[in-house]
Order: C-alpha cells, then sequence, then structure tokens
C-alpha cells in the first residue's frame, strides 16, 4: 500500500497546473494537437461569416450573408453549382472542402471595430471557426485582419475598400479580393477627363475614417495628375446624415467638381444634399457643375434613387458585366442565375467578392491539402485564376491584393426597371490600374510571418 | 456676406426640427414628469409614415412584356401603380408625386394612436419611479421601435421626394440685391421653416387660448391644486402625450424629403434635442423653440470651413460647448423655471 503525501503547497501546485491548462483557450489546445488554430477533427469545418447585420451597412452585409449561404450550398454539393463550374480552378468537387462538410456560423460587426472584432473572437474560439469572412467597412476590416492574424486564423475580406487593408495594415494571414481606392482613382481619371476636360477645380468631402482618407488620396493625386486643381478637402464625420453646411460653402468656393469620398448611407444623404442645393444645375467658370462618387454599389444608387442619374463612379463587379462585355468575364451568369433564383433579385458587388473569397479559401486548401492557414496562405499567394466573374485575376503575393479590371459606371439616366440603375461605361484593363508593391500610398507595413496559431 | 446668410438659412431647417421635438419632449416632460428618451423614435417613425404612404400610393399591378426579358431572361414585368390606373396617368402621378404632405393626414391618428399606447401601455407604470428608471424604459423602447423599423424596411435610406413644385431652389441672392446662384436655398428646406412656425404657433394658441390648454397649463404648475378641484388632469395629460408624439411625428413627415429616412434617424436627433432642452430650460416651451433654433443656426456656422480651418472639429462639439457655457452661467436654462429637477 502507497503512501500519499499531501501537502498544503503541493495541492496548490498541481491545482494551478491544471487550472492553467483547463483557463486555455479552446483555439489553443486545439492548435495543440495539430500545429494550427481549430484544426477541424470531424467530419464537418466551420467558416465564420462576419458582416455588419445592423448599422448603417446592414442591408449589404445581408447580400454578403446570402452569398455565403449560397457559396456553402454549392460546396456541399447543393444547388446547381454556381461558379463552381466556371472557375478555372477544378480542386473543389462539391463534396465540402477536403471531405469535409462546410458548416458556417454568423456575427454581426455592427459597423464597429470593436463589435466586429468581438464577433470574430467568439466565433474563433467558441464556434471554432477556421476562416473568418465578411466586411463592408474597411475599418472593421483592417480590425478584424489584425485579430485573426493574431488567433491564427485566414481572414478573406469581404467588401473593403481603404488603401491601407492591402497597404499599411496589411497581414499575412489577411486576402482581400476585392479593389481598393488607389484603383477606382486609377480607372475613374480618364473617364473624368474625357468627360469633363483637363481643366477643372474639385471640391471634396470626406468620410472621416480610414476609407474616406485613402479615397479622398487616391483620387486627388489621379485628378491633379490630369491638371484638375483641388480647391479643398472637408472631413466629414462618419455619424453625420445632414450634409447641408458642408453643401453650402460649395456653392461659392469656385469649384466646379464635387468629389463625394462617401459610401452607403453617407453618400446618399450628401448626394441628396448637393442636389437639393441645385448644384447639379450650377455653372462655375463657364462649366456644368459636375458630382462624382468614386465608390458605387447597387444598393447605394437604390438609396439615392433619382438624384444618382449621369453620376459617375466605379465598381468591382456588376451583375450585366458578362452579358455586356463578353465572355471574359464569365462566372457572371452563373452566379447571378444561382443568386437571382435563389433570392429573386440579381446580387450586388458585395455578393460577389464574399462567394468568390469562399470559393477561393475552399480551393486553396483543396489544393493545398490541409486547412493550415499557412498552406492556404501560400496556395493563395501569386494564384492566378479566371472565370469568377471578373475575368483573369492574380492574387499578388507581395501584398496579397487581387489585382484584376474595374468598372467605370454611372448612374442610369432612364432605368428600365429597378435592378438597372446603374451603367457600365467602361471596363479599365488590370494593367492601368496594377501598382507596384512600393507605392507611397501602401507603404508603412509589412506582411509579416504567416501566424499558424500553434 | 453671403455664406453668413447661408447658414443662417441652412441653421433654420435644422433648428426647426430640433425645436419640432424638444417642444415635444417639453410637453411630456412638463405635464408628466417624464424624461421621454423614445421621443426621437416618434420623430423616425413619422418620416416612415411618410415613406409609407408613398408605397401604398405606389402599390401597383404587374403586366407581362413579352419583347422585353428580366435578368433571369424570363418575360418582363412592368408596374402600373392602381392609383394611375384608377385616376388617369396625370392626376394619379399628381398624388403619388404629392404623398408627403398628403402623409400628414395620415401620420395625425397614427403618431396620437402610437402616443396614447405608450402612455397608457408602458409610462405610465413608471410615473412613480425615478428619472434613471425612465429614460432606461423610454431609451429601450426606443432601440425596439427603431429596430422594428429595421426589420420592416431596411437598413438603408429610402429617398422620400418632396412635390415636383417644391424640388427646386430659390435664389434669395437675388432677392437681397447679390448676384445670381450665389445664396440659393431649396424651397423644401422653406416649406419645412414654415410648417414648423405653425406647429409651434399653434401648439402655443392651443395651450394659451384654449379651456383644455389652460388647464393643462395649470397642471404643469401645480398637479395636485388642479386635481382637487375635481379636474380629470391625467386624462388630459395623456391627450398631451398624444399631442407631443403627434408633434414630433409631423415634424418627420415633413422632414422625409430633406434627408432620407432610415430606422437611425430618431436617435441621431434624440441626444441634441435632450441638449436643445436642457439649454432652453427643462420645462419651458418657448425655451425649447428658442434654444432649438440658436442651436441649430450655431452648428451651422461651426461647420464652415474657414470656422473648422481656425477650430477643428468645433463643428462636432459646438452644441455642448454651448450647453456647458449655458449651465455654467445660467444653471436652469435660458428660460428654465425655478423649482423644475431641483427638489
Amino acid at each position: 500500500m502507497s503512501k500519499m503525501n499531501l501537502t498544503r503547497r503541493g495541492v496548490i501546485k498541481t491545482g494551478a497546473v491544471a487550472g492553467a491548462g483547463l483557463a486555455l483557450p479552446t483555439y489553443l489546445s486545439a492548435a495543440a494537437h495539430s500545429g494550427y488554430t481549430n484544426a477541424p477533427t470531424g467530419d464537418t469545418v466551420t467558416l465564420g461569416f462576419n458582416v455588419p447585420q445592423s448599422g448603417p451597412y446592414a442591408d449589404e452585409g445581408a447580400d454578403e450573408l446570402r452569398a455565403f449561404e449560397l457559396a456553402v450550398e454549392h460546396l456541399n454539393g447543393e444547388g446547381d453549382g454556381g461558379m463552381l463550374s466556371t472557375f478555372s480552378s477544378k480542386a473543389l468537387d462539391g463534396t465540402g472542402i477536403l471531405g469535409k462538410k462546410v458548416t458556417f456560423v454568423t456575427g454581426d460587426t455592427q459597423t464597429k471595430s470593436d463589435a466586429a472584432r468581438a464577433s470574430a473572437k467568439s466565433m474563433i474560439e467558441k464556434d471554432g471557426a477556421i476562416m473568418i469572412s465578411g466586411g463592408s467597412s474597411s475599418g472593421v476590416a483592417v480590425a478584424v485582419q489584425g485579430l485573426c492574424q493574431e488567433a491564427g486564423v485566414v481572414f478573406m475580406a469581404g467588401l473593403t475598400h481603404s488603401n491601407d487593408t492591402t497597404g499599411k495594415d496589411k497581414k499575412a494571414n489577411g486576402f482581400r479580393h476585392f479593389f481598393n481606392a488607389y484603383m477606382s482613382a486609377a480607372a475613374l481619371a480618364p473617364v473624368l477627363k474625357n468627360l469633363y476636360g483637363a481643366d477643372r477645380a474639385a471640391y471634396h468631402l470626406t468620410a472621416d475614417y480610414t476609407w474616406g482618407w485613402t479615397q479622398q488620396e487616391s483620387i486627388q493625386a489621379a485628378t491633379e495628375a490630369l491638371g484638375w486643381r483641388t480647391v479643398n478637402n472637408v472631413l466629414t464625420p462618419l455619424a453625420a446624415t445632414d450634409f447641408s453646411s458642408y453643401i453650402t460653402p460649395v456653392l461659392n468656393s469656385g469649384a466646379d467638381v464635387l468629389v463625394l469620398n462617401h459610401y452607403g448611407g453617407n453618400m446618399v444623404n450628401s448626394l441628396t444634399n448637393a442636389v437639393q442645393f441645385g448644384l447639379r444645375d450650377k455653372q462655375v467658370n463657364g462649366k456644368n457643375f459636375e458630382i462624382v462618387v468614386p465608390l458605387y454599389s447597387e444598393l447605394m444608387a437604390k438609396g439615392a434613387g433619382a438624384n444618382i442619374k449621369g453620376i459617375v463612379g466605379s465598381q468591382n463587379w456588376d451583375w450585366k458585366l458578362e452579358n455586356q462585355m463578353g465572355a471574359k468575364y464569365t462566372g457572371t451568369n452563373a452566379f447571378v442565375q444561382s443568386f437571382g433564383n435563389k433570392y429573386g433579385f440579381p446580387p450586388s458587388q458585395a455578393a460577389q467578392t464574399c462567394y468568390a473569397q469562399t470559393l477561393l479559401y475552399a480551393d486553396a486548401a483543396a489544393r493545398a491539402g490541409t486547412f493550415n492557414p499557412c498552406a492556404i496562405g501560400e496556395a493563395l499567394a501569386g494564384f492566378e485564376f479566371d472565370g469568377l466573374g471578373n475575368g483573369p485575376t492574380l492574387y499578388r503575393a507581395d501584398d496579397h491584393q487581387c489585382f484584376k479590371d474595374v468598372l467605370v459606371v454611372k448612374g442610369a439616366e432612364n432605368p428600365e426597371d429597378e435592378f438597372h440603375l446603374v451603367e457600365i461605361v467602361e471596363v479599365t484593363p488590370t494593367e492601368q490600374v496594377t501598382y507596384d508593391p512600393n507605392h507611397p500610398m501602401f507603404a508603412g507595413g509589412a506582411l509579416g510571418a504567416c501566424n499558424p496559431g500553434a | 456676406m453671403d455664406a453668413i446668410i447661408l447658414q443662417i438659412l441652412n441653421g433654420l431647417d435644422k433648428g426647426s426640427a430640433y425645436a419640432l421635438i424638444a417642444l415635444g419632449l417639453t410637453l411630456i416632460f412638463g405635464t408628466l414628469g417624464v424624461v421621454n428618451f423614445a421621443h426621437g423614435a416618434l420623430f423616425m417613425i413619422g418620416s416612415f409614415c411618410a415613406v409609407t404612404v408613398q408605397r401604398i400610393l405606389s402599390v401597383s399591378f404587374k403586366t407581362v412584356d413579352p419583347s422585353k426579358t428580366d435578368f433571369l431572361g424570363n418575360p418582363s414585368t412592368y408596374d402600373t401603380p392602381y392609383v394611375v390606373h384608377w385616376f388617369g396617368p396625370e392626376f394619379g402621378a399628381g398624388i403619388i408625386d404629392w404623398s408627403v404632405p398628403l402623409a400628414i393626414l395620415f401620420a395625425i391618428p397614427i403618431m396620437i394612436a402610437i402616443g396614447f399606447i405608450m402612455e397608457r401601455g408602458l409610462i405610465k407604470h413608471f410615473y412613480k419611479r425615478p428619472h434613471a428608471d425612465q429614460i432606461l424604459v423610454t431609451f429601450g423602447l426606443a432601440i425596439v421601435l427603431q429596430e422594428v423599423i429595421k426589420y420592416y424596411y431596411g437598413a438603408n435610406p429610402i429617398q422620400t421626394g418632396a412635390p415636383e413644385v417644391f424640388r427646386g431652389s430659390f435664389d434669395f441672392g437675388v432677392l437681397l440685391g447679390f448676384d445670381p446662384n450665389v445664396i440659393i436655398y431649396p424651397y423644401w428646406r422653406l416649406v419645412y421653416f414654415a410648417f414648423a412656425a405653425v406647429i409651434i404657433s399653434a401648439v402655443f394658441a392651443f395651450l394659451q387660448f384654449t379651456t383644455f390648454g389652460m388647464v393643462v397649463r395649470a397642471g404643469m404648475a401645480d398637479r395636485e391644486t388642479v386635481g382637487l378641484l375635481g379636474i380629470n388632469i391625467d386624462k388630459r395629460f395623456t391627450i398631451m402625450f398624444g399631442l407631443a408624439a403627434a408633434v414630433a411625428g409631423l415634424a418627420g413627415v415633413m422632414y422625409a424629403p430633406i434627408n432620407a429616412p432610415n430606422y437611425h434617424m430618431g436617435m441621431d436627433f434624440l441626444v441634441l434635442s435632450f441638449v436643445v432642452v436642457v439649454v432652453g430650460g427643462m420645462g419651458s416651451l418657448p425655451g425649447a423653440v428658442l434654444a432649438g433654433f440658436l442651436l441649430g443656426i450655431l452648428e451651422s456656422f461651426a461647420s464652415m470651413t474657414q470656422v473648422i480651418d481656425l477650430i477643428p472639429g468645433i463643428n462636432q462639439i459646438i452644441i455642448y460647448v454651448v450647453a456647458i457655457i449655458v449651465l455654467l452661467t445660467r444653471p436652469r436654462g435660458l428660460m428654465g423655471r425655478k423649482g423644475v429637477m431641483e427638489e
């Protein structure tokens, strides 16, 4: 019979070690077994979709969520398969990812960085999400991307347009399919010159956060390179709803172009105010006063109503792209059919980028043969693909930014129905919107090393 | 000079909204002693009354157009509003065009009913509770109301246009001897200011020149004594709650063409309107109106580029700076009454 020597100090030590072990977060204990965070052990794999389900971008978040659900259906072999049949990579076969059925959890970012981080953290730690996707605000995307880097999961950004997401705030675990502010400006500038000439004076109203700043910096640089003059740039609070007091100084500023670096509800309200104050009927410097909205969305066009007619902007994708611009943009019609049959209306660009990101993640895992985020990162970096609606696309290894054609659009003058509010003016080829990885607008950060979470 | 005139004009419409909301808040506080944080939500519901009327009048039937296809390649359909079908293209389209002014008729009974239900169903149970409890319950109610609106109408702003005849701008500059196109101001904002002036005058006239108003004013001054005279002051105060809800709702209806209604607009106005009430003086109706216009105009001036260049960020804090200065120099606000919230 053995004798047990229980001492007070011994009990405390044992208790402390056991307690520390139990207190380890779920993702760290999972990582200890497999070498990376939330390695799937059963016959399912969980993805986390973090979108604004409340707050000013909730409608875009709802459309993103629809696209995520559709992508999961197609990955699991349900529905008509959507863009799986047009995607240039054939690693996905409709049996989930690496033989595991795809499940998903959703979170509400509320378009607030702290809420988005809390929601992503919960999905990683409690629900075991192995990848986080979603967006609609660059502030949120940058915050969640940082969290995913720390936690050791992949972040497949949804709608985020700030240069910083793949610029100074880029991370090795983060990937962006959507275009950015620099690309918008590069695509828009030649069209603006053709439409409005090289002798213009621009007044900027800019949303006061990361996206607004980089959008304004990009469009100012591009238009000044054309010969335009920048009269003023006024930062407006993100929470502003009435822009009349910002619009009235434009009237007698000498500017003949108003650039609204606003998005979502901000843009709807500022454009409405600008039209109410007669800016679109005004003549300045012997020219018609013009309004430019660098980043467009179909949902914004719907919100702005008749005020959007004739106003020029840019988009990442449009549901009419393949029909109007040809088979180069294959995948568009397959996605529109899938989405339209399921939901009764065409998808937005936010939906398309989220759907594509989900397929790209799944495909990278299938090609890598593992869910290890670093192996998936290697599979995505430098990956060239086609058939997801945007034409030939490159996921550049230097900054994890996708490079593809950019659309210049304008509000339809006489829309035939509620789905034709935006007209494609031209498609700007990839080469024209490509920049050096060390471009000053993207400087200041480093990808760093991939973090598998182990 | 032209910039100053423009900012004064600009402040008038925002000040009108502040004044109308603050007037309702003060009526409720003065009569029932309730701090109603759901009052901004009533303004928002008023705006959505305009949206609802526009949608009702635009209810359409579909006709298949075999010559066109929709986005899925199926035969296309086009919508014809029943109003246009029944009354003809010109008169029918005119009715839809005037949906915002017509929404006033719809909003008055709806808002009074909502006010009655709120007061009888929830708020009356909190009369004897601390102000903190009243704030919590009404704030919670405001969140519920805005989430209900978001569920049915979505999160994006909904364009609700003014009648065609009011869509242009008025050239004030020419009237004042300036060059054309120097001081221009949207017609609808002038309409809004005039509408606010009429509503405010009507509320004051109602309280000043009717027996009902006289009893309410007496009740606001000394509720117990009026009760001892055998007058059912509670019933009258409930009616005043409905009236305050209607004022907020009408302010919202007419504001719809100025800023596209969205579910969050009530919260945007609520906090500022409370500051307006405090600056004007708790319980003072003229104070609420005066402070509403004053702060609206000051906020507008603070948004001028020259002012922001001088003091960056002043546009976002001006109202609170003024509130601090007023409360330090006149603790009861501009026209506050002795004894209100001082016990």
